[in-house]
């Protein structure tokens, strides 16, 4: 159909008008969005985007979110999409019901169209009430059709909800202590469950010692195992955790060969097979004499997303009929997986996220819902909870993969550089189920799935390549990718993907060339960057962090800039970062200037900007996932530390236009790289020598010192 | 199997379960209680705090026997929509939280530090919660709405 090549594609995907917006009682309205609420403030955001477009009150949207029975299918809530194509779907949506109802007063009741409008969910005519109103015409326009895309929406200087701040509608419940989160529902008659994992890839159960495990349980519990699944379950969780807690001592594993503990960091990556890719215009065969050349290597650990709850499912299966909730991202892709899974229709299954505490990519969620839906369908008619323990939690979901990635230019006469290759090894970093298998309790069970292949998404935005590609006016740029795809552990999206160590090498080697240039670090990127709002938020960072340029390397303080858009494609930020170094690194400040083009929610915006400002300083301080030949050691907070209250910087953050007439571009991801890198920097001006391998701990400093 | 008689949030209760049994899982699964977070089961992060007799302690740690008469309060008896807490309003007024899994912890331990000390610093404040994992990342928020707390709380006591 032409007219849906006009719409944007997932309004496309999901065209059906009453998918998305209906009016099911007087004064209330129903907005669906198959985007999920993840800590990030999308519910608050896809309401003020409905209701200025419906010309509502935001208090009397009734919003659906993420459930395979009602929300239109929108994949995965990942990648700081949901604004920049779930937020516009859902405009375009809106905006062609409330034409409908005018269209449909107009041709009824004689008004003239164009002077038609609606206040609150009223209709007026030039200002004036008419007596009709959504609710009262609901029953005469039919929204079981297609959206034609024919009709435009607002233009922003018409808003009245979007671009003010807005106070996120989820928060106040989970300050009060409300049942909120998928892990505080409790379904009459239910089990608790836990699953004992096999501690590796393909291991099979050699023997389970049953009765020792009922010995150690102080109340009654019941086993099921199904081919290497094995799952401890009973009315009181207290037994069954307690029992899941030493399970491991009962249970012995064949195909146990150890892994190689050395894995844990980067370089290993370096003599591995890999499928390997070229992006951009062919490598140089000619040396270019005469010319400088730069090359520097940089390197980080494996990463958890380390959510601060475990994860955790509910299924129930009764009458030929799966109901699962979940905190997945995905509840469709999680459905399709868990038909595969059990060998059910589709149609049979209802999937329905239920809120989680933040996951920042693909974590334990989608196993957890898997591993309850795998004992609900063994236990027909009895609700089945499952919660991940701690250890499990750091132990079994899916890390951000280990990478190293190096960044070469040849230079011109002006210490620019004239070729530019970033060149990157990396294991994977999508696997999300809806891929094709990637369930451990599908792996468990007789005849798994065979692993899904290795692959890298198409650039732009790539994954293990996003950002691989510099923004700057480089003549010449190309990204070398190697995709490890055997890794010691598995490895899946986390925040950022490729991004926060492609950024933090090509932002370190922006400084590193500075320096050879004898230029100012933000003088030498304002030298080559001719994108007029990445050179905006640049200038804006630095005149916020008042940064003068010209202070001496060595002093134990130190200032450092970092600057991206995020999959060059999504928002720009640019952060300042200064730090102390004497032993170890102390954040003192950050400042960050993001330009997100029409902000919906700015103190939203903001929120996410300084949240993914202090996770990246996490992740650059404190974080890497430990090994030992039986696969992750750190599990648990001592052995996977994150940054606490006392080592938070202060964050200054603004946002630069974020009123403009320009397409939202989503901003969840967009602070975690450039925070990274000027952190990078700022070590490497405080110590006056460049630490390139994450994260920059107290052990990484003193090597640094005494090797210099 | 013991019956332990306690007060939770001003009411007399006297669940019976195995002596072990953590304070936490009494409250989830006996009392209904589900304000109070499940995050590590190891004292580590927090989000299991409550005040025991005032003071903040993680639940998770805490078996039935040793809390025998003891005064419990969780996030349910801080505060409810028609009548927050100064913290629960503060929070709101600062936006502090993201997914909002660790705020009924933290504003226990940020309780536990106001009844104590008024007047903290920023750094006080982040040294109490250092006992607190966020990873959302809303620190910063959070610190600003305890001070904020603190203020309201400190003009209420002058009114």
């Amino acid at each position: 159909m032409s007219a849906s090549s006009t719409l944007p594609p997932l309004l496309a995907a999901n065209p059906r008008l009453d998918r998305w917006v209906g009016f099911p009682s007087p004064g209330c309205v129903k907005v669906s969005t198959g985007r999920v609420e993840i800590g990030q403030g999308v519910l608050t955001a896809m309401l003020q985007i409905a209701a200025d477009e419906l010309d509502v009150a935001p208090d009397r949207i009734l919003l659906q979110t993420g459930d395979t029975d009602l929300t239109p299918n929108e994949g995965y809530t990942a990648g700081s999409q949901s604004i920049q194509f779930g937020g516009v779907a859902l405009r375009t949506a809106c905006a062609e019901v409330r034409g409908l109802f005018l269209d449909h007063a107009a041709a009824n009741f004689g008004y003239s169209r164009p002077d038609l409008s609606v206040r609150d969910g009223a209709i007026t005519h030039r200002g004036e009430a008419t007596g009709h109103d959504y609710w009262s015409l609901a029953a005469a326009v039919d929204l079981a059709r297609h959206a034609t895309g024919r009709l435009v929406t607002k233009s922003v200087n018409d808003y009245r909800v979007v671009g003010r701040s807005m106070l996120r509608v989820d928060l106040a419940a989970k300050v009060f202590g409300e049942p909120v989160f998928v892990h505080d529902m409790a379904l009459e008659g239910m089990v608790h469950a836990r699953v004992v994992r096999q501690p590796r890839r393909g291991a099979t159960i050699a023997t389970v010692d049953d009765a020792a495990l009922r010995r150690a349980a102080k109340g009654p519990i019941e086993i099921v195992r199904d081919g290497n699944f094995l799952a401890i379950l009973g009315a009181d969780e207290t037994v069954v955790e307690a029992v899941a807690a030493v399970a491991s001592n009962h249970v012995a594993w064949d195909g146990m060969d150890p892994i190689n503990p050395f894995q844990e960091e980067a370089r290993w990556l370096l003599q591995q097979p890999s499928i390997d890719r070229i992006i951009g215009p062919p490598p140089r065969s000619d040396p270019m004499p005469g010319t400088t050349r730069h090359e520097a290597t940089y390197t980080r650990m494996h990463i958890a997303h380390a959510s601060v709850a475990p994860s955790c499912g509910l299924a129930l299966y009764r009458d030929g009929r799966l109901t699962v909730w979940t905190h997945s991202q995905g509840v469709y892709p999680l459905r399709d997986a868990l038909a595969r899974t059990l060998k059910l229709d589709p149609a049979a299954i209802s999937v329905k996220h239920v809120q989680g505490a933040g996951c920042y990519g693909h974590n334990g969620a989608d196993d957890a819902a898997a591993d309850a839906a795998v004992i609900a369908f063994h236990r027909p008619g009895e609700p089945v909870k499952v919660r991940w323990r701690r250890e499990e939690e750091f132990g079994f979901e899916p890390v951000s993969p280990a990478m190293v990635v190096t960044a070469q230019a040849v230079l011109d006469d002006s210490a620019r550089p004239a070729d530019w290759t970033t060149e990157i090894w990396s294991g994977r970093h999508t696997s999300r189920p809806g891929g094709g298998g990637n369930l451990l309790a599908a792996e468990a069970l007789p005849n798994p799935p065979p692993p899904a292949p290795a692959s890298e998404s198409s650039y732009p935005p790539g994954a293990g390549t996003r950002n691989g590609e510099p923004l700057y006016d480089f003549p010449a740029k190309r990204i070398l990718l190697h995709l490890v795809a055997e890794t010691p552990v598995r490895t899946s999206s986390l925040r950022g993907l490729g991004a926060t160590l492609n950024v933090f090498a090509i932002e370190s080697s922006m400084d590193e060339l500075a320096e050879r240039a004898g230029r100012d670090p933000v003088a030498y990127r304002l030298s080559v960057l001719s994108d007029p709002r990445a050179r905006a938020v640049v200038e804006h960072a630095a005149r916020l962090a008042e940064w003068k340029p010209g202070l001496p390397p060595g002093a134990g303080r130190g200032r450092g800039i970092g600057f991206a858009r995020y999959k060059n494609l999504a928002a720009y930020a640019a952060v300042v970062a200064e730090v102390e170094v004497d032993e170890s690194v102390r954040l003192l400040r950050v400042w960050c200037a993001a330009d997100a083009g029409l902000v919906i929610n700015p103190d939203g915006a903001i929120n996410q900007l300084e949240g993914g400002i202090i996770q990246a300083a996490s992740w650059a301080l404190k974080e890497g996932v430990r090994l030992d030949t039986a696969g992750i050691s750190s599990r648990d907070w001592e052995t996977y530390p994150v940054l606490r209250f006392s080592e938070v910087p202060e964050v200054t953050v603004e946002l630069v236009n974020p009123a403009a007439d320009l397409p939202p571009l989503g901003v969840g991801e967009a602070s975690g790289g450039p925070t990274v890198a000027a952190i990078g920097n700022a070590v490497a001006h405080a110590l006056g020598t460049r630490l390139r391998d994450l994260p920059l701990t107290r052990d990484r400093v003193m090597a640094a010192l005494l090797k210099a | 199997m013991q019956t332990v008689r306690l007060i939770v949030n001003g009411t007399a209760v006297s669940p019976t379960a195995d002596a072990e049994t953590p304070l936490l899982d009494i409250l989830r699964n006996r009392l209904g209680l589900m304000g109070t977070k499940f995050g590590c089961g190891l004292e580590q992060c927090g989000c299991c705090m409550v005040l025991i007799d005032g003071r903040p302690e993680k639940s998770c740690g805490k078996p039935l026997s040793a809390i025998a008469g003891k005064e419990i309060v969780t996030i349910e008896g801080l505060g409810t929509p028609d009548r927050p807490h100064p913290l629960q309003q503060a929070f709101l007024d600062e936006q502090a939280g993201q997914c909002g899994y660790c705020l009924p912890g933290i504003l226990i331990t940020a309780k536990a530090l106001l009844d104590r000390n008024p007047s903290p610093s920023r750094k006080e404040i982040a040294e109490a919660l250092d006992e607190n994992i966020c990873r959302c990342g809303s620190q910063i928020r959070i610190l600003r709405a305890v001070e904020r707390a603190a203020r309201f709380l400190r003009e209420g006591a002058a009114r």
